[in-house]
């Protein structure tokens, strides 16, 4: 047992960081935020040009296959990169869509011409990608999705009608993964297909939804008569659901993949005098420890494993409700500690409030992203503990017959 | 990074398991919850069969010599198995004592008995009360009170104060004249408890090198990490006994484990025991390395495993309705052990407390190398 990095990886780490310092600048306190004052455009270009330079210097693609220029390397040695380049002031989430989730879908599951075509240009981060999964009527329970493929018999093309939502970067994407049920007359989840879209084709609005913290990160997407050929679908015509199970897995790994390091530091800053005078705040900082080491631990444990080439054991799912709960404990402090005065705007006191009010919003979304908190306990419930299924009063009837 | 036991390890673990499991059925646990015995006798031959007591004691003291790893492993499936044993007051405390406060001579003398399990001792913390005196005859006056396996230890070590105000580690063993022991009841019978009267009581001083203070705070962290690893232990097996029940158990033509607020229950269990064992093994690193981070790190396993527990054994028992309320149930066995454990080295403020200081001190990340949370909530 230890935490010291194998020789090959220290190796590795230090290469990293002497790029890093040469190529970006140290960030001043553990919990500064990049970008903060850029408008999205700009942090958009600036997020574009860190991809390219990380891209050519054999950083933007590590463990993807040579072939479509990646490095080959090992998946620990892009964790190695991701935790060295938290202590960087860079832009560091806008491809995790891309290479995070929808890149290693392809990889693993579309034809090798679409992966010829789209892989390089990803990895360079000249083709931004996005997943239009997600509907106002369809989240937790995503085999819902009202959204139609009907196939055009003239032209064997796919017409696609509907509605998508909260899809992170739809205004820049170039690309996106959709699912749309080509059969209403099969059960909800044996009538979907997954298609490759081209964002800009006709027929394609994108509209930022307003949040409920006032800012606007993620998209609604309408689609209205879209034309989409038949050789844009990925795995088999009905099969979409597979498709999805598999991207769903890589988007659990990708979410949350930015929480900074040595959290538990940060709420000892943040915590300031009080942390020497008052015991109530003491017991605070105690009881964040708690979560922000633990998950800092069970990250650890789900890197032996992955350094050991096994998976991450069941009780990393819970990592996910446990970084929620952290994150809003952590907010609520961080507000709390300013007393009266912490009913002004982060933008009225300093980078601290900001950062505690960004995450007094950001971890509601932590909460119900890539699968609520109760969705995950009934996952943790049925998969890990083996209790009874959930009853699914929907399963084996014809998608059009259901209740409505 | 290697955050995990070794194949050894775990192959021992799983002696101990199997050892415990045929030689500590929940019958024997019973008997001591009913005041037959101060432990079960089978579970600590047991435990000494497969080395558990000489693992974490030098070769040279007739030990194994192989670390505290594998008695931390061990640790956690007496926890499970609810044994009543004195690994923890005799292994777990006593010994450290002996180490760090003995003088080289009196370590060869004292540590092989227990590491060979022939006989057991105790340590009275002294974190309650006043110490005992310490007369310039090398006698003590004064009592000690709820002193963990008191009663049946052959040897109990404590600190005691002489008159000039100097505290020094002490021994008392079951044939000093004027050292008078009674039991005192316990919330948790199968950790029975001792006063202990001195009266004039002739001990033993300990006369190794060390600080007093310093080798107590040894003492409480190192027994702290073992507690810890029991806990951990105790609150997997509640919880595995909590599934088994919802899973046989029928209600309105379902299986209770089939009800949602049934499985969040369960699953919010499973959540701060896995969030607790990451702490625990943690800790265990700690003190087999003797790093910086371990008084953070035992403080961490310390509250993490006995929140874990807590809520294993509390809400374990509500899984079980009425019958969870009975005697003949077992979950009082863990509703029992689980306060016992969260406060006979201290409560759980005071170990935040020291987590806080802790954290203060080191000034700089306890974190190592790979020090990022990256892909944590994976």
């Amino acid at each position: 047992m230890h935490f010291e990095d194998q020789p090959q990886d220290a190796e590795y780490r230090a290469r990293v960081r002497a790029w890093l310092e040469t190529n970006a600048l140290r960030k001043a306190r553990p919990d500064e935020t990049w970008g903060l004052h850029l408008a999205e455009d700009d942090r958009v270009a600036a997020a574009r040009e860190w991809q390219r330079r990380k891209f050519d210097a054999g950083f933007g693609a590590i463990a993807f296959p040579r072939k479509y220029g990646g490095v080959g390397g090992r998946a620990y040695e892009s964790v190695i990169f991701q935790q060295e380049e938290a202590n960087f002031s860079v832009p560091v989430a806008f491809y995790n869509i891309s290479l995070g989730v929808c890149i290693p879908s392809l990889l693993a599951l579309a034809s090798p011409e679409h992966k010829e075509r789209h892989v390089r240009a990803a990895l360079e981060g000249t083709a931004v990608w996005c997943q239009l999964y997600s509907e106002p009527a369809a989240g937790s329970d995503l085999a819902g999705i009202l959204t139609r493929a009907e196939r055009d018999a003239d032209t064997d093309d796919f017409i696609i009608n509907g509605q998508k939502v909260w899809t992170t970067h739809a205004r820049h994407a170039s690309w996106a993964l959709l699912v749309a049920r080509t059969d209403a007359s099969k059960p909800k989840h044996e009538g979907l297909t997954v298609f490759i879209i081209d964002m800009k084709a006709p027929g394609i609005t994108v509209r930022p939804i307003r949040q409920a913290s006032g800012e606007a990160d993620f998209n609604e997407v309408f689609l209205t008569d879209v034309r989409v050929p038949a050789s844009n679908i990925i795995g088999e015509v009905d099969g979409g659901w597979k498709v999805i199970v598999a991207s769903l897995v890589h988007e659990r790994v990708s979410i949350g993949g930015a929480l900074p390091r040595d959290l538990h530091r940060m709420t000892l800053e943040i915590a300031g005098d009080r942390a020497n005078t008052d015991a109530r705040v003491r017991e605070r900082v105690a009881d964040q420890y708690l979560l922000s080491q633990g998950l800092w631990l069970m990250s650890a444990r789900a890197l032996t494993a992955v350094s050991k080439g096994q998976a991450p054991g069941p009780e990393s799912i819970c990592a996910k409700i446990i970084a929620g709960r952290f994150l809003q404990d952590f907010a609520y402090f961080g507000m709390d500690l300013r007393g009266s005065e912490g009913v002004l705007a982060g933008r009225e006191l300093d980078e601290a409030a900001m950062t505690a009010q960004r995450m007094w919003f950001g971890s509601l979304a932590v909460r119900i992203a890539g699968g609520t908190d109760e969705i995950v306990r009934n996952t943790i419930a049925e998969r890990v503990l083996g209790l009874p299924p959930e009853v699914r009063i929907d399963k084996g009837i014809p998608f059009k017959d259901l209740p409505r | 990074m290697d955050f995990d036991f070794s194949d050894e390890q775990k192959m021992f673990r799983e002696e101990v398991r199997k050892a415990l499991a045929r030689a500590c059925p929940v019958s024997e646990v019973r008997k001591v919850l009913e005041g037959q015995g101060s432990w079960a006798a089978p579970a600590w031959d047991a435990l000494v069969v497969q080395g558990v007591t000489a693992a974490d004691v030098a070769e040279e003291h007739g030990g194994l010599g192989l670390g505290v790893l594998e008695l931390a492993v061990a640790a956690e499936e007496v926890g499970y198995a609810l044994a009543p044993t004195p690994l923890f007051t005799s292994i777990g405390l006593a010994l450290e004592v002996v180490r760090r406060a003995g003088s080289p001579m009196q370590q060869a003398a004292w540590i092989p008995a227990l590491a060979q399990g022939a006989t057991t001792a105790t340590v009275a913390l002294g974190l309650h009360g006043v110490l005992p005196c310490l007369g310039a005859n090398g006698t003590a006056e004064g009592e000690l009170t709820a002193v963990p396996d008191g009663l049946s230890a052959s040897t109990i070590y404590f600190r005691a104060m002489a008159a000039d105000g100097a505290v020094r580690w002490c021994r008392a063993t079951a044939e000093s004249a004027g050292c008078e022991r009674r039991a005192q009841e316990s919330i948790d019978p199968t950790r029975p408890l001792a006063a202990v009267k001195l009266r004039q009581a002739a001990v033993d001083v300990l006369s190794g090198e060390s600080g007093v203070e310093a080798v107590l705070q040894a003492v409480l962290q190192r027994g702290a990490v073992l507690l810890a690893f029991e806990q951990l232990g105790g609150a997997a097996r509640a919880l595995e006994d909590a599934r088994k029940y919802v899973l046989d158990r029928r209600a309105f033509g379902r299986q209770v484990g089939a009800y949602q607020a049934m499985k969040h229950k369960l699953v919010d269990i499973y959540t701060a025991v896995e969030l607790a064992r990451v702490h625990v093994y943690y800790s265990a690193w700690a003190l087999q390395t003797q790093a910086p981070e371990l008084p953070v790190a035992a403080a961490g396993a310390r509250v993490a495993a006995s929140q874990a527990y807590a809520l294993a054994a509390q809400e374990g028992l509500q899984a079980h309705g009425g019958f969870g309320f009975t005697w003949a149930a077992d979950c009082h066995l863990h509703y029992r052990r689980a306060r016992w454990t969260a406060l006979i080295l201290g409560d759980v403020h005071t170990w935040r407390e020291q987590l806080v200081g802790g954290l203060m001190a080191n000034g700089t990340a306890t974190a190592t190398t790979a020090g990022a949370a990256t892909n944590a909530a994976a």
